[in-house]
């Protein structure tokens, strides 16, 4: 068994403590350089679970270990008074580069993402697409092993999605990063991911899991929305 | 359990390398990036020409009902003067170098008290905004304060400080500062809290935390505080130099205004009140009206050429 880059072991979050258990019990294992896509429905925990790992929120016990990483949001979140150049330059500066080498270094990240024509331009000017191509390129000045990602394609049209995943997993080739991607779409976590986790509902915990490579898309993406379903009808009741 | 394995193979990619990606994509992205940035509406010059002119078209129209009703009503020159008899006074006040010195009087007293304010006003405000035990005590005190009108400071300060520039400034401070603070207190308290999650996750320090991100976040806010303090400041300005007048006390607009007052000068009053007024629209329309606006739009807060 190789080491793992996060591992988390018995995690349990709640809130507050009359809340109801987010998450219980939670065990993963993830290595260096591996692409995961973790899937579940709304609400399920699956942001509580990502922001537990960057160290955003405290669990209520269980332990997480892992790297220092770099998180890409849901939205994009970049700050609107910087251009998509300094937004990239600031998470450098933050990482601690000189003022010499940022330059050049968020030059060749939006180059990286195809936006080298649109670094002075100001977040509001961009379109969703293009501003999470700037987040994803910020992510990546962060230079971290790990890369968390919190649906960061859910609000795009589907072109662009697409075209953003194929992004995605190029960078991932050229930087051999780890990544723990979440989605609840299942086409996206089949796409993406080498290996896919499903989350039950009410409480959050990890219940099965699949070897998404070497396999054929279309019946895999049916196999886990079926467990998927089945999950959610659960909670019918 | 099940999901510990780790059973997958990592190490070897098996789907095709991503230079074969095909250069239609390539366009196809840059076509969307262009379809869906928002293109930048050139405001014309006339629209902004008309812009500009309407004011001075309000101004006008103003001039003109006033004449007009000096004119057919013909009130007591000493209740209204027309306009052309404020004017008069204005250019006498000119030429005597009277305008000048006022107007340079009061302004820089006007400045010196709005920059002290801002020098003491803005730690405040950033203490205040840090500790929510001071905040708890003292921010009704500094919101009520800003409710009060600060004319009622010129009594206590002039007791205080006798008729000296140090009572004028006193009061200008006390109406300037709890605007400044509380713009500041604003601006941080509604800094999103998706931004410091971002700097948290971008390894931001504490420090770097406050300066090169709440601050900027919380800069229109501030912003927008300085501009009702610089309005507060000249207001208690003009209520301080009426009222507290002699002394050591160099003449400014409110001094002219008392003047004409005790003269029975109605064209001097009127035309110290325009000389305030001016001086208020002058630093308006020059410094805060342009800072706020170039604020907001690089932010995409103000939309195109309209208001
Ligand atoms: N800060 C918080 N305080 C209290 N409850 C919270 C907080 N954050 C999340 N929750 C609760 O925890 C549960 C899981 O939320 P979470 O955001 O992790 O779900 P999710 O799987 O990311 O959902 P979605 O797909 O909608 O993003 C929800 O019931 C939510 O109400
Ligand atoms: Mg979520």
């Amino acid at each position: 068994m190789s080491t793992a880059q996060i591992e988390i072991t018995g995690l349990s979050k709640r809130f507050s403590a009359d809340a109801p258990l987010v998450l219980e019990d939670v065990n993963l294992r993830v290595r260096p350089g591996e692409f995961v896509a973790l899937l579940g429905a709304s609400g399920c925990g699956k942001s509580t679970l990502l922001n537990l790992i960057a160290g955003l929120e405290e669990p209520s016990s269980g332990t997480i270990a892992s790297p220092k990483a770099a998180f890409m949001f849901q939205d994009a979140s970049l700050f609107p008074w910087l251009s998509a150049q300094a937004n990239v330059e600031l998470a450098l500066q933050l990482r601690g580069a000189s003022k010499t080498d940022r330059r050049s270094e968020a030059a060749r990240l939006l180059e990286l993402v195809h936006l080298s024509d649109a670094a002075h331009k100001r977040p509001h000017e961009l379109s969703g697409g293009m501003r999470q191509r700037v987040a994803l390129a910020r992510s990546l000045a962060q230079n971290r092993d790990v890369l968390l990602m919190d649906e960061p394609f859910a609000a795009l049209d589907a072109i662009t999605r697409d075209l953003l995943h194929d992004e995605l997993q190029r960078v991932w080739r050229e930087t051999g990063r780890t990544i723990v991607f979440i989605t609840h779409n299942v086409r996206e976590a089949v796409r993406l991911g080498q290996r896919v986790l499903l989350m039950s509902s009410r409480p959050g915990r990890v219940v099965a899991e699949w070897a998404a490579e070497k396999q054929d898309p279309v019946a895999l993406t049916a196999e886990i929305t079926t467990e998927l379903r089945k999950e959610i009808r659960r909670h019918a009741a | 359990m099940q999901h510990e394995s780790t059973l997958t193979k990592a190490e070897s990619p098996s789907r095709p390398p991503a230079q074969l990606r095909p250069e239609d994509d390539r366009a196809l992205e840059k076509g969307l990036d262009n379809l869906q940035q928002e293109t930048r509406v050139q405001s014309s010059w006339k629209s902004s020409i008309t812009k500009a002119l309407l004011p001075v078209a309000a101004l006008v129209a103003v001039i003109y009902v006033w004449q007009m009703y000096v004119w057919i009503v013909r009130p007591r020159p000493d209740q209204l003067p027309g306009p052309l008899d404020v004017f008069g006074t204005l250019g006498t006040l000119w030429q005597s170098g009277e305008a000048v010195e006022t107007v340079l009087t009061s302004l820089q007293r006007g400045v010196v008290g709005f920059i002290i304010a801002v020098v003491i006003a803005t730690p405040l405000g950033l203490v205040l905004a840090q500790s929510r035990i001071l905040r708890g005590a003292f921010g009704p005190l500094i919101s009520g304060l800003q409710v009060l009108p600060s004319v009622a400071w010129v009594p206590a300060a002039v007791i205080w400080f006798g008729l000296s520039d140090a009572t004028i400034y006193f009061v200008v401070l006390m109406g300037a500062i709890p605007s400044i603070t509380n713009g500041l207190i604003a601006g941080v308290d509604h800094v999103p809290d998706q931004h410091r999650r971002v700097g948290h996750v971008l390894g931001a320090s504490r420090w770097e935390l406050a300066t090169r991100i709440v601050l900027p976040a919380a800069l229109p806010s501030y912003v927008s505080g300085l501009k009702q303090g610089w309005a507060f400041s000249w207001r208690s300005l003009m209520a301080a130099e009426i009222i507290a007048t002699g002394g050591t006390l160099g003449f400014g607009l409110g001094a002219l205004l008392d003047q004409g007052r005790q003269f029975s000068s109605m064209s001097t009053v009127i035309a110290a009140i325009l000389l305030i007024l001016f001086i208020g629209i002058v630093v308006e329309l020059l410094i805060f009206g342009p800072l706020e606006r170039r604020l907001l739009r690089r932010r995409g807060l103000l939309t195109g050429g309209s208001r």
